[in-house]
C-alpha cells in the first residue's frame, strides 16, 4: 500500500529536503507511523494528543481529512497524502 | 520590494472585509522573493478577531501554485481593531520561513497601516516596506548591484 505524501517546505527538515516522499499504511495514522521509522520527527509535528495538530491540514487526494475521519480516514495504494500548514491567526 | 497595485489590493481587501478581518496571499516564482500574483482568500472563521484561510480553497491555490513554480511570497491579514502588529496567535501559526507576513491594520476609517515582518521560530522581525510601481524600473542607485535578483 504505497501512497505519495506531499510535505510543506517548513517540515522538509525532517524529509532531508524532499518535496514528497512514500509511505505505507491503510489509514492515516499507519501513514505517519510509517512516516515516522523513515522521517524520524515528523509525527510529533502532525499528532498531538492522539488528534491532528491544529497547525496543519492534512487531506487524502482532495478532501480534507478533519471532515472525513481524521487519522482514521481510510489510504488506498496510489492515493496522495497533501501536508500543509494552517494559515490561521488573530 | 513590492508593486504599488499589489498593496492597493490588499488594502481594498481589508477595507472591503472590513470588520471581519480579510486575508489573502500574493504568489512569486519561486526562489524570487517578487511577489505578483494576488489572491484574496476566504477568511472561513468571519470573524472580526480571528482568520483562517478556509482548507479546500487553500489546497486549490497550493496546486496551481505547484503546477506554476510559485510559492508564497506574502501571507497578508487584516486587523480591525488593532494595530498592523503580529498577535501571539500570528506568531504561533506562522509556518512559512521565505514568507513575508504582512499586517493592515483598518481601526481608523480614513488612514490605514500597513506593516511587514519575517516570522521564524516565534520571532517576529520588522522589515521596511518599499512600494514601488514596476519591478523592472525600480532602482538600487548602484550599477553593481542588480536591481532585481
Amino acid at each position: 500500500m504505497a501512497v505519495t505524501v506531499s510535505i510543506p517546505t517548513i517540515l522538509r527538515t525532517h524529509t532531508g529536503g524532499q518535496k514528497s516522499v512514500e509511505a505505507a499504511g491503510a489509514t492515516l495514522a499507519e501513514v505517519i507511523d510509517d512516516l515516522e521509522t523513515n522521517h524520524g520527527g515528523l509525527k510529533q509535528r502532525l499528532v498531538k494528543e492522539g488528534a491532528l495538530h491544529r497547525f496543519v491540514n492534512v487531506y487524502v487526494n482532495d478532501e480534507d481529512v478533519r471532515f472525513a475521519g481524521g487519522l482514521g480516514a481510510a489510504v488506498k495504494d496510489g492515493d496522495t497524502v497533501t501536508i500543509l500548514p494552517a494559515v490561521a491567526g488573530g | 520590494m513590492i508593486r504599488r497595485d499589489l498593496v492597493d489590493a490588499m488594502v481594498a481587501h481589508a477595507r472591503r472585509d472590513h470588520p471581519d478581518e480579510a486575508c489573502g496571499v500574493i504568489a512569486g516564482p519561486e526562489g524570487s522573493d517578487r511577489p505578483e500574483r494576488f489572491i484574496a482568500m476566504d477568511n472561513a472563521e468571519r470573524s472580526p478577531t480571528f482568520y483562517r484561510f478556509d482548507s479546500m480553497e487553500q489546497l486549490r491555490v497550493h496546486r496551481e501554485m505547484s503546477a506554476n513554480d510559485e510559492e508564497t511570497i506574502v501571507v497578508y491579514h487584516s486587523h480591525t481593531a488593532t494595530e498592523a502588529y503580529p498577535s501571539r496567535t500570528d506568531i504561533s501559526y506562522a509556518s512559512e520561513p521565505q514568507a513575508h507576513y504582512v499586517l493592515i491594520s483598518t481601526r481608523d476609517p480614513e488612514q490605514h497601516e500597513l506593516r511587514s515582518y519575517r516570522i521564524l521560530d516565534g520571532v517576529v522581525t520588522e522589515e521596511p516596506v518599499e512600494v514601488v510601481e514596476s519591478y523592472m524600473f525600480a532602482h538600487t542607485g548602484a550599477d553593481d548591484t542588480p536591481d532585481c535578483p
